[in-house]
């Protein structure tokens, strides 16, 4: 069995088991965790509270002026990489066709070019946040395994899919198939290090922001 | 003078081709081999010179369809005559003999050219219950590979099959089919896949061994680089409409019409290395992404079992299925539930489920 081979078949398979088992384990826990009863009244109605929810999703996208200074470079770093994973993700074409493989949705894809200038900011971006992390002397104080661990995983598919479309190392098969390896090991790390954010960060948000309403808090 | 003694130059001028001809040849030779253009005069000398060289071919677990592409050969081109120069000294399918006269002819043959003679196979090797699976004249081919290869000056693997094990290998592999360099270890191979393979690879490596007394220089996977240094994607005239994401999403769509990039319809261009994309099939007419399929990957090693068939797309697989990933994810709810509901026996007293 080619790497490849394996990297297509029981690879996949393995990741994938372990990712949808992971998203589950993660989801359910939280849902069915204990939460502490708020003995205050509502400061809102329950329509009110849900709008404050809502409106902190969106609210809690670009950080407060007063901290601009501070945090602008991260957070401008932080979008360009992932405004660069969304670009190749879903605009990419052999992308689009897994998920028309698994969902049966498809939509036209964007030109080869266009996706590889695209990982080539999205690699450029995140080399500079880990720059960052390593160079910031609260950033790397607060910086654990998982955070560096995510780091590698995420890059990773990037920059073997930028060495995929030009070919450049070797092989198109053994690029192709470090390419999938390193997608099926962010799957398998997804439930259960930080990058599990993909599926809680509005979720998250929505909580924090129904709650501040609750309280009368400003969302 | 004989046939046997007959250089190829003499037996080229006999056909009607001077030198101007085979100077031609050799240029166009040169080129597909990857030479230096200043070559194409010595190798025009030498072929010119060269006598016949003798090729005792063994058929094996297979199909004959190697020896059928190579023989179908649409005008006489100085490639086919190399064919007939050749001294195909044994060949089953193709010579008068058979049986005991058949064996003799083999056994003369090797026996006249000892440690000269190339020894060309198409077929895999069958190893499974001693090799019972595929015999000739009772002989098992691998006792007859393990015979007749110390003796060759090289081995020429005809085919995916002979090189790799091809389609016979595939699972579950029933007669333990093995290409020939699972087999013999310790010979010059040359492998030249494909199924079939390209008649022209053929007689290049057959060219450039009578012309320089040598074989080509060959990959990791003892290819000729020449052929196989690049693939089919990367020679393929589609492959604009892939660099701009355009596909075809199936075989009778207006991208299909268009003649769009066939890599979603499962096209394995990208990862098969052969020359079909630029010497092409049928006297160079076309090749099959030109006729509008999608290239199976038939020269590279266990195509016939690739993840997902050949109409997944190289950048699909073989996922989980349904069922498979529905247990998954209620195994993921009862670990999940389970831990939550640990978490809330070990919470502090006081607290109350909201």
């Amino acid at each position: 069995m080619t790497l490849l081979s394996f990297a297509r078949g029981p690879g996949m398979q393995v990741a994938s088991l372990i990712f949808i088992a992971g998203m589950f384990w993660r989801l359910f826990g939280i849902f069915l965790l204990r939460r502490r009863v708020a003995h205050a009244a509502a400061r809102h109605p329950f329509p009110i509270r849900l709008l404050g929810g809502a409106v902190t999703i969106f609210t809690r996208t670009i950080p407060r002026r007063t901290f601009w200074p501070r945090v602008g470079a991260g957070v401008a770093l932080s979008y360009v990489f992932h405004v660069g994973l969304f670009i190749i993700l879903f605009g990419g074409a052999p992308h689009i066709l897994i998920i028309h493989e698994i969902f049966g949705l498809s939509w036209p894809g964007l030109p080869r070019g266009v996706i590889v200038i695209a990982s080539g900011i999205t690699l450029a971006a995140l080399i500079l946040l880990l720059v960052r992390r390593l160079t910031h002397p609260v950033l790397r104080l607060l910086s654990k395994p998982d955070d560096y661990i995510s780091w590698a995983i995420v890059f990773l598919p990037v920059a073997t899919g930028i060495l995929l479309s030009g070919e450049t190392i070797a092989s198109y098969g053994t690029l192709l198939a470090l390419h999938i390896l390193s997608i099926e090991a962010l799957m398998i790390w997804l439930p259960f290090g930080k990058l599990m954010h993909v599926s809680l960060v509005f979720a998250g948000r929505f909580v924090l922001g129904y709650n501040f309403s609750r309280k009368g808090a400003a969302t | 003078m004989t046939a046997a003694d007959e250089n190829l130059g003499e037996m080229l001028a006999r056909r009607g081709f001077g030198r101007r001809g085979l100077l031609k040849f050799a240029i166009a030779m040169t080129s597909s081999l990857a030479l230096p253009p200043g070559m194409a005069v010595a190798m025009a000398d030498n072929l010119a010179a060269a006598k016949r060289q003798s090729v005792i071919w063994l058929s094996f677990q297979e199909c004959t369809g190697c020896l059928e592409t190579l023989l179908r050969t649409d005008s006489p081109t100085i490639a086919a005559l190399i064919f007939d120069f050749i001294s195909l000294d044994y060949q089953e399918a193709l010579m008068a003999a058979a049986g005991g006269a058949a064996e003799r002819t083999l056994r003369q043959a090797v026996a006249a050219n000892r440690g000269k003679y190339l020894l060309a196979i198409d077929g895999s090797v069958p190893l499974a219950d001693g090799g019972v699976y595929s015999l000739t004249g009772g002989k098992s081919n691998v006792s007859m590979l393990q015979e007749f290869a110390p003796d060759a000056a090289a081995i020429l693997a005809i085919g995916t099959c002979a090189a790799y094990g091809g389609i016979p290998k595939a699972h579950p592999n029933p007669t333990g089919a093995v290409g020939v360099e699972d087999v013999i270890t310790d010979k010059p191979i040359v492998n030249i896949p494909g199924c079939p393979p390209i008649p022209d690879v053929l007689s290049g490596v057959l060219v450039h061994f009578v012309s320089f007394g040598r074989l080509p220089a060959l990959d990791d996977r003892k290819r000729p680089l020449a052929y196989f240094g690049t693939t089919i994607h990367d020679q393929c005239y589609r492959k604009p409409f892939y660099d701009q994401g355009k596909f075809a999403k199936s075989f009778d769509d207006e991208g299909a019409r268009q003649g769009w990039c066939l890599f979603e319809l499962g096209c394995k261009g990208p990862t098969t290395h052969n020359a079909c994309a630029s010497l092409k099939w049928n006297d160079n007419t076309s090749f099959p992404i030109e006729s509008g399929h999608g290239c199976l990957g038939c020269s590279e090693p266990d195509f016939w079992d690739q993840e997902g068939g050949f109409y997944t797309s190289l950048a699909g697989g073989t996922g989980p299925g349904w069922r498979d990933a529905g247990i998954a994810a209620a195994t993921g709810i009862v670990l999940g539930s389970a831990a939550a509901i640990s978490a809330r026996r070990n919470a502090p007293k006081g607290t109350t489920e909201t």
